[in-house]
């Protein structure tokens, strides 16, 4: 891999993180309301598969969609606008940390019901393999969403159909409390995969390299015709759920036993001791980050509420 | 004119539309080779081919998501279940995804799906493959729920709906599927979302729609013959809901009887005369009459399953009450 692409990564990775530990930090101030679900500890995911895409791909999400949106290339101003409801932020302030998008970076946002963007995925490919385009979807969801009708009925059509998707699980070991072994009858996700023709391959979510030549290579077999693909991320969340979560379900040890294998702090590693990165260059990116974030606070802050009237705007697009 | 079934009329508006648009494109349960349980889609397979005609597993909750995935993503399906029992499993992609996509992520997607569903109870199929439901659909904003009752306006209709960027959910009653009309040969289009008086008269207004209508117009027939002259508005849509011809007439006669297939219990009657009552007050001579379903599941035996549902002899009754 080329320094400065691991160093692009490296960027986004800390970004997501900063961003998100300043999004806690505007919750607990009551800033940001609803639900919150922090990506912290799985960065890699998103920034190494959405690094692998091509310009024409698709990514889809469930409501932890945070770092997925920045990794796209949001407008990071507008994402943190959104968090606060503002009329700027990419959903105008009616979708919230769960419902960010953008449509001109081919992000079709986060999805709240447990596998309930799953289907969508599959129609998105659909369109693209209607139209004979050399599109495909990345369609990402936890663990949790494989225990759901959706993701049975979504990867069967898809199957059926040989629909353009790659499915991307990210395992980070907990629907909500609930461990993975507590809520699937088999606890390697990938073998669920089999039962609709997808070989499927695990993967170490922890390492944003690894991460990016798996995406690579399943995405070719989708444009080789090789049909739809999945990929189990093996990750780890360092958060709750969501804001407010007791952690009663899981030890403080197991949680730094992770944190030991960090994304950043894995690439951050290579770049040190394979690319001659300095940790000056690095503190740098880190700098940067930090100023675009209050800068995006900044616009966020001072950006307007929403008018009256857009409570009535975009329910229909015809009146 | 012609005069052809409701069934041909939606045949015809669902061909057209494919010649016409060549995103549109027809998925679900028999769909394809089958040639529709309802025979609907007779022919399509074999003239616009698998691409397009397109014959998914038994599994509603994909067929309505990944409908609403293909509409997002540019195209103009229309998804078919093959009872309207069946789209409570699709509840979730309908409710909170159709309908939703526009307005939560700002009116950056439309989602410009037509979900077809026959409905209805009336043919022996128990309580789970009987139920009129409309009303549930109708509740949310972001999606357009219409259901005709001639073939005349479900061609029309249906036109509309494919033409829509934004979801429909077309209802059709499958005892209306033999219900003949006159349907023009050249093309139109009926707007979603604008009531239609079928009958004129000045006595009481009869509001009902889709198998209700029809119910509605035995009656008024019987009613002619003792002199009693009644207007009936076929509501058509029931998301968008246009009040307005309703509220014109019961200005005019002052009385007013909802008919309706499905239960009464927060029912199109319920919201039909609240609404009245809130626009008209003043003109109001006698209490509002429902005529709905009976508050149970429906059951199999013939004669039994009648005597829950709506009939001609209620909506006399009814309107006999308050005249």
């Amino acid at each position: 891999m080329e320094k400065a692409t691991l160093l692009d990564w490296y960027r986004q990775m800390v970004q997501i993180r900063r961003f998100e530990q300043k999004c806690a930090e505007l919750y607990q101030l009551g800033k940001i309301g609803g639900f919150l679900h922090l990506y912290i500890g799985q960065e890699a995911v998103a920034v190494g598969s959405i690094a692998a895409r091509q310009e024409n791909d698709h990514i889809i999400t469930a409501y932890r969609d945070h770092g997925h949106a920045l990794a796209v290339g949001a407008d990071m101003r507008r994402v943190m606008a959104e968090m606060l409801g503002k009329v700027t932020g990419v959903s105008k302030g009616k979708g919230g940390s769960m419902h960010l998008a953008d449509v001109n970076k081919r992000f079709w946002g986060g999805y709240a019901i447990v596998g309930g963007h799953l289907p969508l995925a599959a129609g998105i490919a659909l369109a693209e393999q209607y139209k004979g385009t050399d599109a495909a979807v990345l369609c990402y969801f936890g663990d949790g969403a494989t225990n759901i009708g959706y993701f049975h009925e979504s990867l069967n059509l898809a199957g059926v159909w040989k629909l353009p998707v790659l499915w991307i699980c990210e395992n980070n070991q907990y629907g909500m409390g609930t461990a993975v072994d507590r809520a699937s009858a088999v606890p390697r996700i990938i073998d669920k995969a089999t039962a609709y023709g997808m070989k499927g391959k695990q993967v170490n979510g922890m390492d944003v390299v690894e991460v990016y030549q798996a995406t690579q290579k399943a995405l070719k077999a989708i444009r080789s015709g090789k049909g739809p693909q999945f990929l189990e991320m093996i990750t780890y969340r360092y958060e709750g759920h969501s804001m407010g979560d007791p952690l009663r379900y899981r030890t403080k040890d197991e949680v730094e036993k992770w944190r030991a294998d960090d994304p950043i702090g894995i690439l951050e590693r290579r770049l040190l001791q394979e690319h001659n990165a300095t940790q000056d260059e690095l503190e740098a990116i880190d700098q940067a980050v930090e100023q675009e974030i209050a800068e995006a606070v900044k616009f966020a802050e001072e950006s307007p509420l929403p008018s009256p009237e857009e409570l009535f705007t975009d329910i229909y697009v015809e009146a | 004119m012609a005069r052809i079934t409701m069934r041909q009329a939606i045949t015809d508006a669902l061909r057209e539309e494919m010649l016409r648009d060549e995103n549109v494109f027809i998925m679900g349960e028999e769909v394809g080779v089958w040639g529709g349980t309802y025979a609907v889609t007779r022919g399509f397979y074999d003239e616009f081919g698998p691409q397009r005609v397109k014959d998914t597993p038994i599994a509603e909750m994909v067929i309505g998501g990944a409908a609403v995935g293909a509409a997002m993503n540019g195209l103009r399906p229309v998804a078919e279940f093959m009872t309207i029992n069946f789209a409570f499993l699709a509840l979730d992609a309908i409710v909170n995804h159709a309908a939703k996509v526009h307005y939560m992520f700002g009116g950056q997607f439309k989602c410009p799906v037509v979900f077809r569903a026959p409905g209805g109870g009336g043919r022996q199929l128990g309580a789970t493959h009987s139920h009129t439901p409309d009303v549930i659909f109708a509740h949310f904003p972001g999606l357009k729920v219409v259901s005709p009752a001639t073939p005349y306006d479900a061609k029309g209709l249906l036109k509309s709906a494919i033409r829509s960027d934004d979801p429909v959910l077309f209802i059709e009653h499958a005892t209306l599927y033999q219900v003949r009309g006159e349907v023009p040969e050249e093309e139109y289009l009926i707007p979603i979302g604008v009531s239609d008086v079928k009958r004129t008269g000045s006595d009481v207004t009869i509001v009902a729609y889709a198998q209700g209508l029809q119910v509605a117009l035995e009656a008024t027939n019987e009613l002619a013959k003792e002199g009693i002259e009644a207007e009936v508005v076929d509501l058509r849509s029931l998301r968008p809901l246009d009040m307005g011809p309703a509220i014109t007439s019961f200005k005019k006669t002052f009385k007013a009887v909802i008919v309706e297939e499905g239960y009464r219990s927060f029912g199109i009657g319920a919201e039909v005369a609240a609404r009245l009552q809130e626009e008209a007050f003043d003109y109001m001579d006698a209490p509002i009459k429902r005529v709905a379903q009976m508050e149970v599941p429906l059951p199999y035996s013939r004669e039994l399953e009648q005597s829950a549902l709506i009939n001609k002899d209620r909506v006399i009754a009814a309107v006999k009450e308050i005249l």
